[in-house]
């Protein structure tokens, strides 16, 4: 069977993208968040996924409010980027793995969740940038991709323990891919932010530094607050820790942490990167 | 219009809800458009007569000509899609926070790297 080797959840701020591009990652603005990651690096040339499931949310390229779905599986032999309009440089297509992108949805739609599935997909920058920050300058990249779409913008969003139940069903089919196919489990957004309104530039660093200890040790600590609770506590936009969460819910077992990283501001957003492995 | 339920009130924040996803749809379409150099660059030809194509009322109209992002949110816009609009105009999310905070971009920074801080 197919083994998880462990889970990232990080950042995906558009504006990486440009600094990638720029080749900034030692400018003084840039630097503590880029000094993050050569651990990480170190950690995926130790146990060398074939395939990365990557949980994001779209921001208005492949999914409109024509169609919204609350969580989405793509099933592509290939996934493109495209412009979003904001000006961020678009990335060279991604590999996907319809093999286990089927055996997923079989798995998830038999443990009821209702997934739609996807055989044309655009992914964005929430899917693209965490692939480059942890495979830099690899094009194509050297993992096969399961893109996994969760709605974190229009309202009403799945509840907190609703995602975690969806990552442990996401981790169930997996581990149950009779393959000998090693996967990390990617989730990325977040932490704390908010881009509109009156709160805009809202942080919680004292929330998102909870949220990061409670995710490795004790993950179901968040799903006692309610999504216009986590709203409150950590922005419009820091909501995105529901694709964390999706993460860490695919591990099972002992989870520990490889790596972590934490710094405020990148962009309006208070920039997260987690590393966990499964024993 | 709406679903008639109490809501939460978090101050300065609008969940984007049903009642806002139907509130701002044409909004939301036309900015989505801008995913398109083709359609960017046709709206700066003649910017109210692409309202107009999107069938934008008047409330919407108005705060896209004024680019007033508060005003735009009132009207039902998802921040993520009137990014696409403030990114023809070379707005960055600093830009955005500052106009909708009526702070200088420098002083909305400042606030930012405060909140690392604390």
């Amino acid at each position: 069977m197919a083994k998880i080797v462990g889970g990232i959840n990080v950042t995906h701020v558009p504006y990486i993208g440009r600094a990638i591009a720029n080749n900034l990652q030692q400018d003084p603005y840039w630097k503590p968040f880029f000094d993050g990651f050569p651990p990480v690096h170190q950690w995926l040339a130790k146990v060398k996924p074939d395939v990365a499931v990557v949980i994001y949310n779209d921001h208005g390229l492949n999914f409109f409010l024509d169609k919204m779905p609350t969580f989405a599986v793509g099933a592509a032999a290939e996934y493109s980027n495209a412009d979003e309009g904001w000006g961020i440089p678009t990335l060279p297509p991604y590999i996907g793995d319809q093999d286990l992108s089927w055996h997923m949805i079989d798995s998830l739609v038999e443990d009821e969740f209702d997934i739609v599935t996807c055989q044309e997909m655009l992914v964005d920058h929430a899917f693209t940038l965490p692939l480059e920050l942890f495979w830099p300058g690899q094009h194509p990249c050297p993992v096969r991709t399961v893109p996994v779409c969760v709605n974190t913008v229009q309202f009403p969003l799945p509840t907190a323990a609703r995602c975690f139940k969806f990552g442990q069903a996401i981790g169930r089919a997996i581990e149950s891919w009779d393959t000998d196919a090693r996967v990390v489990v990617i989730g990325t957004g977040g932490l704390s932010h908010q881009l509109e309104g009156q709160r805009a530039g809202f942080i919680n660093k004292e929330f998102d530094m909870m949220f990061m200890d409670k995710l490795v040790t004790d993950p179901l600590w968040v799903t006692r607050y309610s999504v216009p609770e986590l709203v409150e506590l950590t922005g419009t936009q820091g909501v995105e820790l529901l694709n964390w969460l999706t993460c860490r819910g695919a591990l099972s077992g002992d989870v520990t942490k490889v790596h972590g990283n934490y710094h405020i501001p990148i962009s309006n957003t208070a920039s997260g990167l987690l590393a966990m492995q499964v024993a | 219009m709406g679903s008639g339920k109490q809501k939460r009130v978090i101050p300065g924040t609008t969940l984007f809800d049903g009642d806002m996803a139907r509130k701002g749809y044409a909004l939301n379409k036309m900015c989505f458009s801008f995913n398109s150099a083709d359609n960017r660059a046709a709206f700066l030809t003649d910017k109210e007569g692409y309202c107009d194509k999107y069938g934008l009322n008047a409330e919407q109209k108005a705060a896209v000509l004024s680019l007033q992002v508060l005003d735009m949110l009132a009207a039902g816009g998802n921040a993520y899609y009137l990014a696409k609009l403030g990114g023809i105009f070379g707005l960055d999310m600093q830009d955005i926070g500052a106009q909708q905070t009526g702070v200088t971009k420098d002083e909305f920074k400042a606030k930012l790297v405060a909140a690392g801080r604390r």
